[in-house]
Formats: structure tokens, C-alpha cells, sequence
């Protein structure tokens, strides 16, 4: 028997990939990135494969690149695997063709994920293996955590065996990120699988100068279609081979595969087929529905292509009747989704007699469960079984869907936890010990599944756990558990903790409250869920104790032996043995401290937990907050707010949009109260520097300057200052005001505050104060002041940092992760030119936090005006916001060809002014003025009878100047969409670029890019980074005519702003590169922005704008930073990225650091010598983008 | 001339010892020490507040983010760090000791009674042939008596040396109120030297952002004076007791005032910070023209030949920013 082990699905298939590998080419996505950073870390540590090499593993700038690569590899004769979904997947497939075509034996991992569509989603269905389907890759697909580690087995010995590439997946999530208990393939497993004579024909088949060969060949009419069929005999025969491959599996393990399993009764009436994890909860269904005496079956596909009809034919058994095939995919207007279309197919001709039906399930991870399933099956018996429906969901509106049918689990039902914490509190990993702790040391089976919510500062997560002494295949969520813990108390107060708990459950929480007094502070629905249900409470005030024993706020080590205490999952004392253990193993190479102190975490526990006191009515008045206030829209309030409060599974497929298009501005919305401690303003100390909101990530503190005689109807106590700007005129009141509830307490503001009491130098004129004393007043205040009237935009000087800080911010309360060092300039941005704006977004952290739902940040002013916003994909976004340019230019020409044509119409002022006096996205006046005019126009435009007046009055707003923005992270512009990021560039179009760079992958967990700069630390450069961080800005001025800004707010504000608007301004391509903190460089965010400066003042991230200039003798490069003045290591000494080489190879790190220090001189050298640079740029006279039309 | 001197019971080829510095804390600069004549050196202290709050901060900067969303199981590569500061530390003690033929001892500074002991039996362990506990430490706490300070240091040095069984000697303030009397009890505790005396840091203010900002300031000739007064004191009270003089010997006339107070060895840094190592072997040749000059054949008929007095007036400073001075310095 192999070791067992509890791991993910990743790391259960990585863990034979590996093993099994020459090359691994890879590139991070959601949510397969874990297979490739394993590879990329155990070949770092020297994991040596099954030959005794240790595998190269290249991470590509692209998933293309990564096939490309992979495809040269498997030329070459090596054994090359590479990890992939979705998106990723289809990039893939041009190569994938070529793979095939040439017979290549090759393996690729994919966790199953949807494909973007209406909306991105990252989570699991097969939409993208199903969209490969036909590129004559062989697919398998595994079902659960031990399958996924078998079948990659499989995959790899079969491609080798039947000169097939294998695509081997397994569901995105569900099984990908599901912790469970297996037993592993041995080093012998896989010898006996892997037969070397089939590894040898693969490297002689290699491209080798000794004996070469040509391959690659372009084809005529005449052969190309028999060469095609040539291949045919290795997919007749692939089947039989990987029987022969599973077959052999058995023989070593006992773990026994068929190409499609059967399970259930051997004379079922009734089938369903599927693939994949929902296999685990239709078999609880068949298992139950049997019990009661009804007769189901299921088929779980294994092999997929080649599909093996005839072995479908050969285990239905004869007596089926009805077979209901669940797809795990759409293709809409297709008659049927491709597996229900294969069983179809397969049975049509030797079982006429079954009636084959199709559903739709469990896209982008909707939930599947036991009574979805026993919902097919009861269509099946009914007199007319719908040919096609859908489970999981309420469609009402094609009336498509099947309502559930609860039944009984059969069998020994699991035990089951839920867990409820926060992303940063450490209760998942907790979790995921607690599984190894029980599945590895004891007889028990142990699942684990994890939810997390879409924001990055204060997200919220579930641990599902479940325990049994049967394998648990239950592959859906707990709906109530035996034991719920809440690692946060604030909880209770958002969302429904406690209604989780079954009847007689036992309760955890983590609370300052004493077992006496705790009850007081529930709210009415709490405690009405503890009588109902029975329920036993304990409490333990676990972040004082972790504050006791130097933790900080991870509270997860005082948190999980109370959980062991209380489930007697395992007898207390070994339990904590046991913890103690897994800490020491889990945190030994995190240093001695770290491990003593989670010791004595473990040791307070147990003597500090209190069992409640729990009357025995309800006495709490108050009640659980309301998703969103009672001022919202109706759309909020019926679809945003159902969301947000976790239910929105049971919106119906009438509440959503057709085509994906949402309206704006609802994060304001959902107030998430996650601060401790807010800003609170001084009105005496403060000097209107506008630096606390500049820096402020999420728009939670701002600055209104507005007439004295506002303040008539002010709260009271309302602070305000008189304004010190002229501007403005005399009166001019100020006020500097935090909203309470929308701040993540991230304290930048504080940190950039140079105002200070002369009194006492440590209050400043904001300081962090407790929350709980200030929310009230703050609340009110807020109220207030978002009514008071937003500045004149015409009368302030928003090229000043104070002046840019009375502008209305467009983007607000975004989800990002608190002290986020991106969202600053997205912000400034939407200030900037946000009624303005049109925003093409790569997908990555910014996509994310600017549009994932319930809420989003991107918001209009008054006027209804703001940013318009798209993602695309992560590849092309530079191209999609060239395309938004290119159609409103079209459109614009257009309109002034419609205009011109409509002229002796129209007053003649009025022509001459739209025509002509056009004005540019950063002059303001000139806007008013140019929207007036198409007020004017269209009021004309009514009155005219005439087509093109209609025409008109449609491209009327084409007039008004936009800027387009196309806003993305270093890992798109760096690495995957740089083709397209170039090519635009030398369009000369005038589109602004705005390159948000945190030197890493930030939203896929810090995975290296070329951005990455010598000596870090990051995922993929497990290492450290040997090579020095891309110049794009300098690749960028190559061209000559494109405007290129490299920026940095927190440590020049006035650049940053100079940098946008002139970039705005630029008829031309304009890249704006900004240096944006991030929590994946390891520093506390609060002092991000002296990051930042450190960052400039080291020479390691110079400040400069090159401005291109028609003129002759021009010097368009300026140097806007003074020459470095911080030895290097004293600004890497303080991020964690560059400090962790110094501890994993100090040598190492002395060596890269010295390299990184000779960069930062010569590139400081090499840009001294760019200032005395003249360039002009010639202009052509005769590329005129307007219409040869409009000059008459 | 013979340069031989005894400290701690162990033999040294001369008296000048390099003290804790940056210098010390790096194997090529620890062998330019040795090779410039250096009796002994001493390495810079393993502080038990900054090895732990590395490791736990690191830890919390790792996993700060490690569960914040779907997409992202934390943002570091699962790497074995196992070069932390005590391990660096470790291994320079360990390195350092294979490496030179001249002693290596060990400086610790404490902060729980059992931190003190444990990491005292580590450096032992690592191969220091002495230990020296640096007990700087600013006293902040107006409910500790100066009675209770005090005792808090014996205990260390009877804790410590029951650990260990190399000799220990004790790096003392300069501020007990009665000086003598506390020297003769921690020898009576169990060290086998005293040096005299730690310097304080002492923090200095920002005026542009009035925030207090660690600053270093090198010694000076004049700062002999004190622990020359004290060496001189001590000397005849303590005649079994190794003394070191630190803080103030710049040169090898400074290096003859302190052995002619009674100190067995002088230990320098500001110095060779300023210099480079080569400085000791200059300070050596120095401080044996001198001897020459005033007929003097050994440095042990030296030591001890005259007593005299001085006086300074130093104050008080906060331990972190102690180290974190020590830390920025770049020679």
C-alpha cells in the first residue's frame, strides 16, 4: 500500500507529474497555478524525477508560450508535461493540433474551469476541455483527489504507449483545491506504469542532426487528407491501451479503473452518465434511491476521447430504459452538449431502446449535490422526460430547470465542521492541518474544501471538513454541521453563522466574552438559532491569547484545539500532541520562534475555553445587519444585496442581465465595516495637502472644498477649516472626511500625514482612532458630507495634488486588499478624466476589485457621467482598448461628417465651435463648453426632418473628446499581452496605457514575470531571480513618438498627476508605468508609500518622462528623480520578497544583490545619458486620420 | 617584545582585541583582523529580541496573505528558511572558530532568563571559546529598583554559568550607583572578566519629520577616560579578574593607558571602523614604540602599573534602536 497522504488535487497530480517529467513549461492561471509552482519548487530543492534528472521547469510568458515551448520540447524526444484551464487552455490550441497531428506523446494537467463569457469566472466546469475536444488529444478525466493522482499516472504511461497526447482533468476547485486523504503512487508505481521501451521509441522519434528527420511539413489537396486518416489506427487502438495502463494500476494498488465505470443497480431502468467530481454526489443519490428500492445506475466517464462507445454499450446494463447524460458545459444552439451528443450517438445504433435525455449542471462551480441528481432521476421516470434540462438553478425564464429532490444519505453519514474566518487570520490553513492531522495519523477519511469570497481586504472564509470512517465522496458544500466554529465574532453580525449549525451541534466562538456574558451579545437571530437547534456554545477569547504568545492576529493555532476538544474528532491530549507535531513540522523552517510560539498558543487554549451560558429565551433587541441600507436602488436591493448576504444561489435566471452588462457604483453600497481603527481628521493641525486622499486605496478618505453657506444645515460638530486656496474664492470651507464604514483601516493616510501637533508631535492632523468610539459621529458625517456640492472641476487646479483631491472620485470602496498600492492611481485616474473615460481592463487584480461581483467600484458623478469599463481577456487588452479608439474615432468622424453635411442647418457658431474648438481630456472648461454645444445640437437636431439629423443625434456624444485608458498589471503587459502592448504602441493612436506594476502575478498568488527584478523571491523564482526586471518603458521610447512615464506616487505625487495628464494629452500612444505596492512583496502596507519613496530614492525605480516632440533640438527625456542617494540593500532589507533569499541562500543572496545594485547604477547611468538625448519626430502631413470627406 | 596577555584564561598573542562591529560579523574581515595581529575577537552580540521577532515577522509577512482568496493560496514559494538569524549566527560562531587561531568569543544579549541561558549554550555549542553577555538594556520601568536591576544581572550570570562551561565575562553599563560594589558581586557570581565599559547609543530627532531616528556615533579618544578611571579602580579590587577596556582606545598610546590602568586586554571598533582592520596591526606597532620608547620588555609588566582617574558623562537609550544603529552601519 503507497503512503497515504492528504493533499489537494493539484498537488495529488503534480506529485506523479513531476515524477514523471523532463521539461515542465509553465504559466500561472486560476486555479491550476498550484501544479506548476509545486514543479517549479521541488525542482528548486533538487526533486529529482523517476531517471534521476531533475526536471527543467520554464515558466513561459504565456500559455501560447508554454505550448510552444512544450511542443519544442517533445520534438526534442524529452518527456514534457505542462498544468493549465480555461483561458489558459485555449491558447494552447494551436499547438495542441500540431501535437496530435505529429502522434506526440505528451500530457497535460488541466483543473477544469469555465471559460470566460457574459463574465470571467474562475471557478470549475468543462468549458474549456470541451472546446479542445476536437484537437485529437486523448482526455481523461478523474473525479476526486485519488482519482486525479491515479489517472495522471494513467495519462502519462498511456501517452507514451498509444503515441496519444493525453489531456488528463479534473474539476477546477472541486477537486483541484479539495484537501483529502489518498494513498499515493510509489516511485515503483510508476516504473511498473512508464515502460521504458516506450520512452526510448519516444526520444529516437526526437529531432537529432545524427539521424534528422522533417516534420512540419505544408501539405496540398493531393495527400493532405490521407495523411490525416493515416493516424487513425493509434486512436482505434488507444482505448484498449489505457485499459491496459488502468488494468496494471489495479494489479499494483487494487485501485481498479474501466474506461467508463458502472455503479448501481445491475438492473437499473435508469442511467445518469457524467464526468467528473459530480460523480462523488450522484453516487450518494444512487446509493440512496436503491436503498428506497428504486433501481439507478450511473456511468462515470473516465476516457473521454477517443470515446469508448463500445464499452458504454457493454456496461449499460440491459435492462435501462431511460439514461440521462449531465454536461458540465454550455454550447448554446447547439442540439445537444457534446457528451449527451456522444452517448447519443454511441447507443444509437445497438440500443435503440433507451431514450437518452441531457442536462446542464454545475457551471462555474454551481453547487451539484445528491438531490440534483435524484432530480434527474425522478424526470426519468416520469411519462415524458424533458430532452434537455438544466439542475442546479431556478430558470424562469425558459422554464428549463428541474426543481431538487431531497433524500436521505445512505450509509454512515460523515462527521462535518464549518469553519468561518477571514482570508488573513489563518483559520484556512489552519483547517487544512487539521485534515493531515486526522487523515494522515488516523483511520478516519478527512475532506476539506474551502470557500472564499471575491474581495481581497476582509474576505471571508468557510472551511467545509468532513471526517468518516467510509471514503467520503460527498463533492458538495455542508449545508449544516455537526460543529461550526466562528473564528471572527464580527461575522455574526453579516451573515448567517449559526443557521449553519444542525440540531444539537456544538458551537465555537471566538469572542472578548466570557461564558456568562457572551449571551448578551448575540443578535436576536443568533440566539434564536441556538434554542431552536439545541445547540452546545463555547467561547474563547482567542485574539487575546494569540496577542499574548507574540501572534499577532492569527488566531487559527488557538483556535483549532479547541475544535479537537470540542468534536472529539481525536481524544484531547493526542490531539494536542499531534497539533504540536504539525506545527513543528509545518513551521520548523520558519525559525524556532515561530514554532514556540504556536506551541504555547496551543497550550492557552483548552484552559480558556468557556462553555455559554444559554437561557432559555431570546433577549437580544437587536438584529443582523442588513446586506445594504435602505437608501439603495431597487436593482441593489433586489439582486447586489441577495448577493452579498450569500444567497445568491437562489437568485433566479430572471434577476440577472442577458449579456452581462451591470450598472455601476455598487460597492458604495455594501458597507463592510472592517476597520479597527479610522482616520479621524483635525481640522486645526491640517494644511489641505490632499496627500491622505491621494494615497488612500479605497477612496475612503476625502477632501470637498464647498461655500461656507453649506454648512447651514451640518450636523453638529461637523468639522471643517477655512480653505488656505484662492481659487476658490473668499468663504471656501474644507473638510477632510473618512467614511467609517468603507475603510479597511490600512492607516496610509496616517503614515503620509506631515501635518503635526507642535504640542505633542505624535498626533497628527489624521490619526487612527478605535472605530468603536467614532463610528457613530463619523457616519453621520459622511452622510453629510457626500451631499455637500462637489467643486467646480473648471476652478480647481487639478494638476496640483491638493486641487486633484477636491475632484470626485469615480472608483471607490473597491474590494482590493487593504493598503492596496494599485488602486491610488486608478483612483487619480477616475479624478482625473472619469466622465471622460473609457477603460479597456486586463484581466488580474484590477479586473477583479474593478469588476467582480456583488459589487463593484467604478461609479458616475452627478451628472450620471463616469468610467466605462470592460475586461476582455488578459492577452489582448491592449488591442481591445486600440479597438475602442479606432471606433470612437470612427464615430467621431462620423458625426463630423454627419454635422458638416447638416451644416447650413445649423447655426453656424455652433459648427464651427464643435468642429473646431475641440477641446483635450484634461482642459476642463473646454469640456463644459464642447457638451453644451451637443446639448445645443441635439435640441436642433429635433427639429430637423432629415435621416441623417437622426443619424446624428444617435453620434452626437462622439463629439464630446474621450480618453481611453487601458488599464492592466505587469503580468499582462510584461509578459502575455507585450505582442499586442507593442503593437499598439507603434499605431500611433491616441490610446494611454497605464501599466500597473507590482513585479509580480499578484492576482494569481505572486508568480514571477519579467518584471520581476534581480534577487526577489516570488513563486516560479523560487530562487530568487537571476535576471534583471525588463526595461518596458525603454523598449516603449524606442518608437520615438510614443509618450512614456514611469511613475511612483508615494514618492512624487505632483509627477504622478503630471505623468497622467500629459499622457491624456498626447495625441499620440502614451504608457504610463506605475510602481504599485503589494502585499505579495511581503511589507506592512501601512507605510507602503515610504516604500515607494525608498524605492526612488535607491535608484531602484527612477522617475522620468519621455515626452515626444515634433520639434527639433528637443530633449524629451527628463529625469524627474534625483540621483540615487539610499544604498540598494537598504531599501530590499525591507521587503520581505528580497529578504527571503538572504535566509533560503545567503550567498546567493549576496551574489544577486550585488547584481541588482550594478543594475540599478548602470541603469541610472544609461538614463543620466538619455537627458542629453535630442530627438525630433518627424510628423507626415499626409497621415490625416480624419475622412477625405469632412475637409469639404 | 613580548605582547602576550592572559583574558578569561585563555592565552593571546597580544592584547588588542577587535570588539562587536560589523567587522566581526563577516569571516574575511574576522581573518584581515587576525592576520593584523588581533589577540582575540569578539562577535557581534546574537541578540535573543531581534533572532525571534525576525523570524516571527518574516513568518507574518508570509502568510499574512496566505488565505485571502481563491485565487491565491499565499504569496510566497513554500522555501525552507533555513539560514534566520540564529542559524546565521550559529554558523558564523561555528565558521569563525574553524577558521582562526585566535580565540572567538561570543556576545549575547538576552531577553527572558531563559533566552539568555539557552542561547548561551548554543554559542557554546557552536564553538566560541568564551562568552560575553552584553547586558544593555534600557531601563524604563519606574516601579524596578535599582536593587531589583541588580539582581536580575547576578541571577543571569549564575543562570549562564551553570549553562556553560567556558568563561564568561560580563559587558556592563557604566551606571550602577555604586560600581565597585556591583563589579566584586557578579565575580562573585561566577564571571570570570569584566569589560568596561557598553557604550549607549542615544537616539537622535528628526527635525524635518520629529521622528526619533536611530543615529551611531563612533567613540571618541576622550570616552578612554571613564572605563580607564574604572579599570584602574577595579584592578586592585578584583585581582583575579579579567578585565577588557572598551570604548576610546584609538591608538596605541590609548592601548598603553588602558594596559597601565590594569586592564588585561583593550578592546577596539570605532576605530578600525573608520580605518579598516589594517588599523589594529598599526595600534599594535603603535602601542610597541611606546613600550620601546619607556623600556618596557612585556605587556604583563605593564598591566596594572598605574591607576588614575577620569570622567564622562553619558545617558540612556532604547535597545532596538540600538541595534538597529548597529545594524545601518557601513564601514
Amino acid at each position: 500500500m503507497g503512503a497515504i497522504r492528504c493533499v489537494d488535487g493539484n498537488e495529488a497530480v503534480a506529485m506523479v507529474a513531476h515524477r514523471l517529467s523532463d521539461v515542465c513549461s509553465i504559466y500561472p492561471i486560476t486555479p491550476a497555478s498550484p501544479m506548476g509552482e509545486y514543479a517549479d519548487a521541488w525542482s528548486a530543492a533538487g526533486h529529482e524525477n523517476l531517471w534521476g534528472g531533475v526536471p527543467a521547469v520554464v515558466e513561459m510568458q504565456s500559455e501560447a508560450g508554454a505550448a510552444g515551448a512544450f511542443h519544442g520540447a517533445l520534438q526534442k524526444g524529452v518527456l514534457a508535461t505542462t498544468f493549465t484551464a480555461s483561458q489558459g487552455l485555449l491558447l494552447m490550441v494551436p499547438n495542441m493540433f500540431k501535437i496530435a497531428g505529429e502522434l506526440t506523446p505528451a500530457v497535460m494537467h488541466v483543473a477544469a474551469r469555465a471559460v470566460a463569457t457574459h463574465a470571467l469566472s474562475i471557478f470549475g466546469d468543462h468549458s474549456d476541455v470541451m472546446s479542445v475536444r476536437s484537437t485529437g488529444w486523448a482526455m481523461l478525466s478523474a473525479s476526486s483527489v485519488q482519482e486525479a493522482h491515479d489517472l495522471a499516472a494513467v495519462a502519462h504511461a498511456a501517452a507514451l504507449r498509444t503515441r496519444l497526447p493525453f489531456l488528463h482533468f479534473f474539476d477546477g476547485f472541486r477537486t483541484s483545491h479539495e484537501v483529502a486523504r489518498i494513498e499515493t503512487l510509489s516511485d515503483d508505481d510508476l516504473r511498473a506504469l512508464v515502460r521504458e521501451r516506450d520512452v526510448e521509441a519516444h526520444r529516437a522519434r526526437g529531432l537529432n542532426p545524427e539521424h534528422p528527420v522533417l516534420r512540419g511539413t505544408a501539405q496540398n489537396p493531393d495527400v493532405f487528407f490521407q495523411a490525416r486518416e493515416a493516424a487513425n489506427p493509434f486512436y482505434d487502438e488507444a482505448p484498449a491501451q489505457v485499459q491496459e495502463v488502468m488494468d496494471e494500476l489495479a494489479e499494483r494498488t487494487g485501485r481498479r479503473y474501466q474506461l467508463m465505470d458502472y455503479h448501481g443497480a445491475v438492473d437499473a431502468d435508469r442511467v445518469i452518465v457524467i464526468m467528473g467530481s459530480a460523480a462523488g454526489a450522484v453516487r450518494e443519490a444512487v446509493d440512496s434511491l436503491n436503498l428506497r428500492g428504486e433501481r439507478v445506475g450511473m456511468v462515470t466517464v473516465h476516457l473521454y476521447r477517443p470515446f469508448p462507445s463500445q464499452a458504454l454499450v457493454n456496461l449499460l446494463p440491459d435492462t435501462v430504459r431511460h439514461v440521462a447524460v449531465l454536461d458540465r458545459t454550455k454550447e448554446p444552439g447547439a442540439p445537444g452538449e457534446p457528451l449527451h451528443l456522444d452517448v447519443l450517438v454511441a447507443l444509437a445504433s445497438q440500443r435503440a431502446d433507451v431514450e437518452v435525455v441531457g442536462g446542464r449542471y454545475g457551471l462555474g462551480s454551481k453547487e451539484f449535490r445528491p438531490s440534483h441528481a435524484a432530480a434527474a432521476f425522478a424526470a426519468l421516470r416520469g411519462a415524458c422526460p424533458p430532452r434537455t434540462f438544466t439542475l442546479g438553478i431556478d430558470d424562469d425564464v425558459t422554464h428549463l430547470s428541474l426543481d431538487p429532490v431531497e433524500i436521505e444519505f445512505a450509509g454512515a453519514r460523515p462527521r462535518t465542521a464549518l469553519f468561518f474566518g477571514l482570508g488573513s487570520d489563518g483559520t484556512v490553513g489552519a483547517n487544512k492541518q487539521s485534515i493531515k492531522i486526522i487523515g494522515e495519523n488516523t483511520d478516519l477519511w478527512a475532506q476539506g474544501y474551502f470557500e472564499y469570497d471575491s474581495k481581497k481586504s476582509g474576505s471571508v472564509t468557510v472551511s467545509h471538513l468532513r471526517f468518516g470512517t467510509d471514503p467520503i465522496r460527498s463533492t458538495y458544500l455542508i449545508d449544516e454541521a455537526d460543529f461550526v466554529a466562528c473564528h471572527q465574532f464580527g461575522l455574526m453580525e453579516r451573515m448567517p453563522v449559526l443557521e449553519r449549525a444542525a440540531p444539537g451541534a456544538t458551537v465555537l466562538l471566538n469572542a472578548p466574552y466570557s461564558g456568562e456574558k457572551l449571551w448578551g451579545h448575540l443578535t436576536r437571530e443568533a440566539q434564536q438559532a441556538i434554542l431552536d437547534r439545541n445547540l452546545t456554545v463555547w467561547t474563547i477569547d482567542a485574539a487575546r491569547i494569540a496577542r499574548e504568545v507574540g501572534l499577532g492576529n492569527r488566531i487559527n493555532t488557538v483556535m483549532q484545539p479547541c475544535f479537537f476538544a470540542l468534536s472529539g474528532v481525536l481524544p484531547s491530549e493526542e490531539a494536542v500532541s499531534l497539533i504540536k507535531e504539525s506545527i513543528t513540522h509545518a513551521y520548523g523552517r520558519r525559525g524556532r520562534a515561530v514554532v514556540e510560539r504556536n506551541h504555547a498558543a496551543v497550550d492557552a487554549a483548552l484552559a480558556a475555553m468557556q462553555e455559554v451560558v444559554v437561557p432559555s429565551v431570546v433577549s437580544a433587541t437587536r438584529s443582523r445587519r442588513a446586506p445594504v441600507g435602505p437608501g439603495a436602488p431597487a436593482w441593489v436591493q433586489d439582486v447586489t444585496a441577495v448577493m452579498i448576504a450569500g444567497q445568491g444561489d437562489r437568485l433566479p435566471v430572471s434577476a440577472l442581465p442577458v449579456d452581462g452588462t451591470f450598472p455601476v457604483g455598487t460597492a458604495r453600497w455594501e458597507k463592510r465595516d472592517l476597520a479597527q481603527e479610522i482616520p479621524i481628521w483635525d481640522p486645526d493641525l491640517c494644511i489641505d495637502c490632499g496627500k491622505c486622499a491621494i494615497a488612500c486605496p479605497h477612496a475612503a478618505i476625502r477632501m470637498k472644498a464647498y461655500p461656507e453657506s453649506s454648512l447651514v444645515s451640518a450636523p453638529e460638530g461637523f468639522p471643517s477649516k477655512s480653505y488656505s486656496g484662492k481659487e476658490l474664492g473668499a468663504g471656501t470651507r474644507l473638510t477632510v472626511q473618512v467614511a467609517p464604514d468603507d475603510c479597511t483601516g490600512c492607516g496610509i493616510c496616517v503614515n503620509v500625514c506631515p501635518a503635526r501637533s507642535k504640542e505633542e508631535a505624535r498626533h497628527k492632523a489624521i490619526d487612527l482612532l478605535p472605530v468603536s468610539e467614532h463610528r457613530e459621529r463619523e457616519r453621520v458625517n459622511v452622510d453629510f458630507f457626500l451631499s455637500l456640492p462637489e467643486v467646480d472641476r473648471a476652478a480647481v487646479r487639478a494638476d496640483t495634488v491638493k486641487g486633484s483631491q477636491l475632484l470626485q472620485p469615480l472608483f471607490e470602496f473597491s474590494g482590493a486588499c487593504s493598503g492596496c498600492g494599485e488602486t491610488p492611481y486608478v483612483k487619480l485616474l477616475s479624478q482625473q478624466f472619469g466622465d471622460r473615460m473609457i477603460v479597456a481592463n486586463a484581466t488580474g487584480c484590477s479586473s477583479i476589485y474593478g469588476g467582480n461581483l456583488p459589487t463593484t467600484p467604478w461609479t458616475v458623478d452627478s451628472q450620471g457621467r463616469g468610467p466605462a469599463w470592460n475586461n476582455s481577456l488578459f492577452e489582448d487588452n491592449a488591442e481591445f482598448g486600440l479597438g475602442m479608439r479606432v471606433a470612437a474615432d470612427v464615430q467621431r468622424s462620423d458625426a463630423r461628417r454627419l454635422l458638416a453635411a447638416l451644416a447650413s442647418e445649423l447655426d453656424a457658431d455652433l459648427v464651427l465651435g464643435l468642429m473646431d474648438d475641440e477641446p483635450g481630456p484634461e482642459d476642463e472648461a473646454g469640456m463644459v463648453r464642447q457638451r453644451m454645444r451637443v446639448s445645443a445640437l441635439r435640441e436642433r437636431l429635433a427639429s430637423i426632418d432629415d435621416p441623417r439629423a437622426r443619424s446624428l443625434e444617435s453620434l452626437a456624444d462622439a463629439l464630446i473628446p474621450i480618453s481611453v485608458w487601458i488599464v492592466g498589471g505587469d503580468g499582462w503587459a510584461y509578459d502575455i499581452g507585450f505582442g499586442g502592448l507593442d503593437h499598439v504602441l507603434s499605431s500611433g493612436r491616441n490610446v494611454n496605457i497605464l501599466v500597473l506594476d507590482t513585479e509580480v502575478y499578484s492576482n494569481t498568488g505572486g508568480q514571477a514575470s519579467k518584471s520581476t527584478p534581480r534577487a526577489a523571491t516570488a513563486k516560479f523564482a523560487s530562487d530568487g531571480k537571476a535576471t534583471r526586471k525588463k526595461d518596458l518603458g525603454l523598449l516603449a521610447e524606442a518608437y520615438g513618438d510614443v509618450y512614456v512615464a514611469q511613475i511612483a506616487l508615494g514618492a512624487n505625487e505632483t509627477q504622478t498627476i503630471r505623468a497622467m495628464r500629459e499622457a491624456a494629452a498626447y495625441e499620440g500612444p502614451s504608457l504610463v508605468i506605475a510602481y504599485s505596492t503589494c502585499i505579495a512583496h511581503g511589507i506592512d502596507m501601512s507605510t507602503s508609500m515610504a516604500h515607494q519613496k525608498a524605492a526612488v530614492m535607491s535608484g531602484y525605480w527612477p522617475l522620468y518622462r519621455y515626452h515626444p516632440s515634433p520639434r527639433l533640438d528637443t530633449h524629451p527625456f527628463s529625469l524627474d528623480s534625483k540621483p540615487p542617494s539610499l544604498p540598494l540593500a537598504d531599501f530590499l532589507r525591507e521587503e520581505t520578497r528580497f529578504a527571503v533569499l538572504e535566509r533560503t541562500d545567503p550567498a546567493r543572496a549576496e551574489h544577486l544583490q550585488a547584481l541588482a545594485q550594478a543594475d540599478v547604477d548602470e541603469r541610472w547611468h544609461y538614463y543620466e545619458q538619455l537627458v542629453d538625448i535630442e530627438r525630433s519626430i518627424p510628423v507626415d502631413e499626409h497621415n490625416v486620420q480624419e475622412p477625405a470627406q469632412e475637409a469639404t | 617584545m613580548n605582547l602576550t596577555t592572559t583574558y578569561l584564561g585563555m592565552e593571546l598573542t597580544s592584547p588588542v582585541v577587535a570588539s562587536p562591529s560589523p567587522l566581526t560579523g563577516r569571516l574575511d574581515s574576522l581573518l584581515r583582523l587576525q592576520e593584523a595581529g588581533a589577540g582575540a575577537v569578539v562577535l557581534p552580540s546574537l541578540f535573543e529580541e531581534e533572532v525571534e521577532s525576525e523570524a516571527l515577522q518574516l513568518f507574518d509577512r508570509m502568510e499574512a496573505a496566505s488565505g485571502i482568496g481563491a485565487e491565491a493560496a499565499g504569496y510566497f514559494p513554500d522555501v525552507d528558511l533555513d539560514h534566520l538569524g540564529l542559524e546565521r549566527h550559529l554558523a558564523l560562531v561555528e565558521q569563525a572558530s574553524d577558521l582562526l587561531d585566535i580565540p572567538v568569543i561570543a556576545s549575547l544579549n538576552g531577553r527572558t532568563p531563559g533566552g539568555w541561558v539557552r542561547y548561551a549554550g548554543e554559542l557554546q555549542e557552536a564553538g566560541a571559546r568564551a562568552i560575553e553577555l552584553n547586558t544593555y538594556e534600557v531601563v524604563v520601568d519606574p516601579d524596578l529598583t535599582a536593587a531589583d536591576v541588580e539582581e536580575r544581572y547576578l541571577r543571569l550570570v549564575d543562570d549562564v554559568r551553570r549553562e556553560v562551561d567556558i568563561p564568561v565575562s560580563v559587558k556592563l553599563s557604566p551606571y550602577f550607583t555604586s560600581m565597585a560594589h556591583m563589579a566584586r558581586r557578579i565575580v562573585e557570581h561566577g564571571a570570570d572578566g569584566l569589560v568596561l565599559f557598553n557604550r549607549f547609543y542615544q537616539p537622535d530627532l528628526d527635525l524635518e519629520t520629529l521622528d526619533v531616528t536611530p543615529h551611531l556615533e563612533l567613540s571618541t579618544e576622550s570616552e578612554l577616560r571613564l572605563p580607564l578611571r574604572w579599570t584602574a579602580i577595579l584592578r586592585p579590587v578584583l585581582p583575579d579578574t579579567s578585565i577588557g577596556l572598551t570604548s576610546g582606545v584609538h591608538t596605541g598610546r590609548g592601548a598603553a593607558k588602558a594596559l597601565l590602568a590594569g586592564a588585561d586586554v583593550v578592546m577596539v571598533a570605532s576605530e578600525l571602523l573608520r580605518e579598516g582592520p589594517r588599523r589594529l596591526g598599526e595600534i599594535l606597532d603603535e602601542l610597541t614604540r611606546w613600550m620601546n620608547e619607556h623600556e618596557y620588555t612585556s605587556v604583563r609588566q605593564l598591566q596594572g602599573s598605574v591607576a588614575g582617574h577620569t570622567a564622562a558623562d553619558p545617558s540612556a537609550f532604547e535597545r532596538a534602536q540600538y541595534q538597529r544603529v548597529l545594524k545601518s552601519w557601513v564601514s
